[in-house]
């Protein structure tokens, strides 16, 4: 029944004058959500709100799915609307629609007219009364409270006449596009697609790096990293993941340096190549999962020591987050199950039984100087045979 | 070079049974429930391919039914006969070390209401005598052993066991999930008193999405499986003629030759765990006690367990020789928890996570073998320099 959306947004309605950017940024996002789905779809910006109205035919299930993962959405109105044809004719649409939407009647609700066609006969508050009479004459059970009720029905009247009462929550956050891009780290865990995504939530575009070590993880491993990316573009768009194969530098890195700090010294690395990569795709920042304490790698002494070799920032969106905070964000995005699957990453390999929790940077830097002779070469090569792949395009 | 030595997992294709099945799905397409001569045409395939089974396994062509494959082969044995049988009884026995899909349906049935004994192995990997004799009751209506075990390859000893049941208590059935056997060994149902048995058409060079399950006349059973009425209302779904075909096909094929293709697998077996003991830090699992080429034990499946290496970056490390191998076995490697049969042969915690199994099969040769010995002798030591230091 319903054949349009009105779309609500949250924070973009509070920018100055360079509102419009945001809005179209918007729109545009909307635009590629829905080509997606069936059926044709025309979305326009009037009197500071944005429209869709589907063209003939579409799936309503699949448009709401498709607009519910465009950030800088807050909220989803189903719409009824059609020409005007006299009051008379309003009061049957509305009797119409109560009953469609609503199969229980025992509710309280209130009509919020707008008229933005001031040519229109009545006047708001008359419009919400006569309604809401003819409301209460077609279903007795029916109650007005005009405080708190369970139903808002909006009515408002301009060239055609639109109806709706429900708000589907949107993601929120900012329309992806309107914030730069930035390098995620992603490995094949729960944390980091979570990361990726509060980002981009921000407006953020998404570019992210693997790092794999064959055969010590497997093409499955890897292929799971791919289908986290892809999860993640569903709301962040075409994600570039440049994948490093790092099997030579950690090796290098387990021959050379005390085992209780190879992740450390690994992570390091990892940061640097992640910032080579970055400053090359003009992204303005990395992004990590890592959350403080989580494991040896994320105390607050680690993450000052894997922070240090990069002049980049570093976004870490999920700092303060518990496991299982972190755990429901990434249900809810659909990366949780791809997540768990149980492929070994490089991380967990070589780990140490007692890594260190609280590095010193100067014995870091001075056991990372075992690596002189060969690192700089290894380094390179990485990023030379590194691949690339878009995920979600 | 690409070396295959999964054949356990799954086998390849034999270039007749591709061929005769694209002839089936192109040209002879019919459905044999069809009237017409097109549906006719499909049924001789059919009936063609249960007379190969029929002749193969010593028994009546009516008794074949064809199935999905191994797993709704031993569903509809287990499920099928537990339902049928539930009046008399609902005791069931089967062993530690079955395939998924035995144990998982036994744990079903366990939900629906009936005792399920579990039946322990030796260090070999084989069930005692003893402890069936002592698991039968008079509520058992139905015991289930595999023939071969499809990690280490131990054989279980079928006509035994079965000539035991039967003399106990003559109602209880006998079924022998047979998907790992069946091609390796000559296994005759009505000779040996088993009354229903499992097969898979992709272990034995057919396609996938084809098993069979034999169902001796005199069996009580109930279809799992509801529809048209297709098999004598037993499996209803439309014939698979391809399918069908093509696993007869490849039965054939493989039963032509049997004697010296089972000959060259056991020297393959033999050379190969000679080559491997070489190695230091590593057992062969399953091998009987004073046969070191491999009697008594499937001619195709070899469990190596090498100190200090985990089985998936050995795998991976295999791989990158182009040399495909399987942790454990391939339905368990999705999962992370050790595998039950290792565990129940008794392999300890470490050596359980570094178990390897490589299957052979009739386009194994010699040379592939010495690839692989030498992949090893090169990659053990280089990988278990970088294991977790301690």
């Amino acid at each position: 029944m319903f054949t349009a959306f009105l779309i609500k947004y949250a924070e973009i309605g509070i920018k100055g004058k360079n509102r419009y950017l945001f809005e179209d940024m918007l729109v545009h996002q909307m635009k590629l959500a829905l080509k997606k789905c069936e059926g044709q779809f025309l979305i326009h910006k009037s009197q500071g709100r944005i429209f869709v109205e589907a063209r003939g035919e579409f799936d309503f299930e699949e448009a709401v799915e498709g607009l519910k993962k465009v950030f800088g959405i807050s909220g989803i109105c189903p719409v009824v609307y059609e020409e005007d044809q006299g009051f008379e004719k309003l009061c049957e649409r509305v009797v119409a629609y109560v009953d469609q939407v609503y199969p229980d009647k025992h509710k309280t609700f209130k009509v919020h007219s707008r008229r933005a066609r001031k040519d229109y006969p009545k006047e708001s508050m008359e419009i919400n009364a006569d309604l809401g009479e003819a409301i209460l004459n077609a279903y007795p059970e029916m109650r007005v409270d005009v405080h708190e009720p369970e139903i808002l029905l909006n009515v408002e009247i301009r060239e055609k006449i639109y109806i709706y009462s429900e708000i589907i929550p949107g993601p929120g956050g900012m329309p992806v596009g309107t914030g730069g891009k930035a390098m995620l780290l992603l490995s094949g865990g729960i944390d980091s697609p979570v990361a990726g995504y509060m980002i981009a939530k921000r407006g953020v575009k998404l570019d992210a790096v693997y790092f794999h070590a064959p055969p010590y993880t497997s093409e499955r491993a890897r292929q799971k990293v791919v289908d986290l990316a892809r999860t993640v573009a569903e709301y962040a768009g075409p994600i570039w993941l440049h994948i490093i194969n790092f099997t030579d530098i950690q090796l290098y890195i387990h021959e050379k340096c005390p085992h209780e700090e190879l992740t450390i010294i690994m992570r390091r690395y990892m940061m640097r190549i992640a910032e080579h990569i970055a400053k090359d795709t003009d992204c303005l920042g990395l992004i990590t999962g890592e959350s403080i304490g989580q494991v040896a790698s994320q105390t607050m002494q680690s993450l000052a020591a894997t922070n240090e070799v990069c002049s980049l920032p570093v976004y870490r969106p999920l700092i303060g987050f518990d496991k299982q905070e972190i755990v429901e964000v990434a249900n809810r995005i659909g990366t949780f199950e791809t997540s768990i699957l149980p492929y070994e990453d490089c991380c967990t390999i070589f780990v140490a039984k007692h890594p260190v929790t609280k590095p010193n940077l100067n014995v870091i830097r001075r056991h990372e100087h075992n690596l002189d002779e060969g690192i700089e070469e290894l380094v390179r090569t990485a990023l030379e045979t590194k691949e690339l792949i878009v995920a979600g395009a | 070079m690409e070396i295959y030595l999964d054949n356990s997992a799954t086998t390849r294709v034999f270039p007749e049974v591709a061929e005769l099945m694209r002839k089936i799905m192109c040209e002879d397409y019919g459905n044999p429930s069809s009237l017409h001569m097109k549906g006719v045409q499909a049924e001789q395939y059919l009936r063609s391919a249960k007379e190969t089974f029929g002749r193969i396994l010593k028994v009546n062509e009516k008794e074949i039914f064809f199935t999905s494959g191994g797993t709704e082969s031993d569903n509809m044995a287990l499920i099928g006969c537990a339902r049928a049988g539930a009046r008399r009884g609902r005791h069931l026995i089967t062993t530690q070390i079955e395939h998924p899909a035995i144990l998982n349906t036994m744990r079903y049935l366990e939900s629906e209401g009936f005792r399920v004994t579990y039946l322990p192995v030796d260090a070999w990997g084989r069930i005692s005598l003893e402890d069936l004799r002592q698991a039968m009751t008079q509520e058992t209506i139905l015991v289930s052993i595999m023939h071969t075990n499809n990690e280490i390859g131990s054989i279980q000893p079928i006509g035994e066991a079965a000539g035991l049941v039967k003399r106990m208590n003559p109602h209880t059935l006998f079924h022998v999930d047979a998907v790992q056997g069946f091609g390796k060994a000559k296994i005759y149902p009505k000779r040996m008193g088993i009354d229903l048995l499992s097969a898979s058409g992709h272990k034995i060079h057919g396609p996938k999405g084809i098993g069979l399950l034999y169902i001796g006349s005199q069996v009580k059973i109930q279809p799992i499986i509801h529809g048209g009425g297709q098999q004598m209302n037993l499996r209803s779904g439309t014939d698979n003629v391809p399918g069908a075909a093509g696993f007869a096909k490849a039965a054939e094929l493989l039963y032509a030759h049997y004697e010296d293709d089972i000959k060259r697998l056991y020297q393959c077996k033999r050379y190969f765990c000679d080559g491997a003991r070489k190695l230091e830090g590593v057992k062969i699992n399953g091998l009987l006690p004073g046969e070191p080429d491999g009697a008594g034990t499937a001619p195709h499946i070899v469990s190596v367990s090498v100190e200090g290496v985990r089985s998936e970056v050995l795998l991976h490390a295999l791989e990158e020789e182009g040399i495909y191998v399987s942790a454990g076995s391939a339905c368990a490697a999705r999962k992370p928890q050790p595998s039950a049969t290792l565990k129940a042969i008794g392999i300890e915690k470490p050596m359980l996570e570094s178990t390897i199994r490589f299957s052979f099969s009739v386009y194994t040769t010699q040379e592939e073998l010495d690839y692989t010995l030498r992949a090893m002798y090169d990659k053990i030591p280089m990988l278990r320099r970088y294991t977790r230091k301690r």
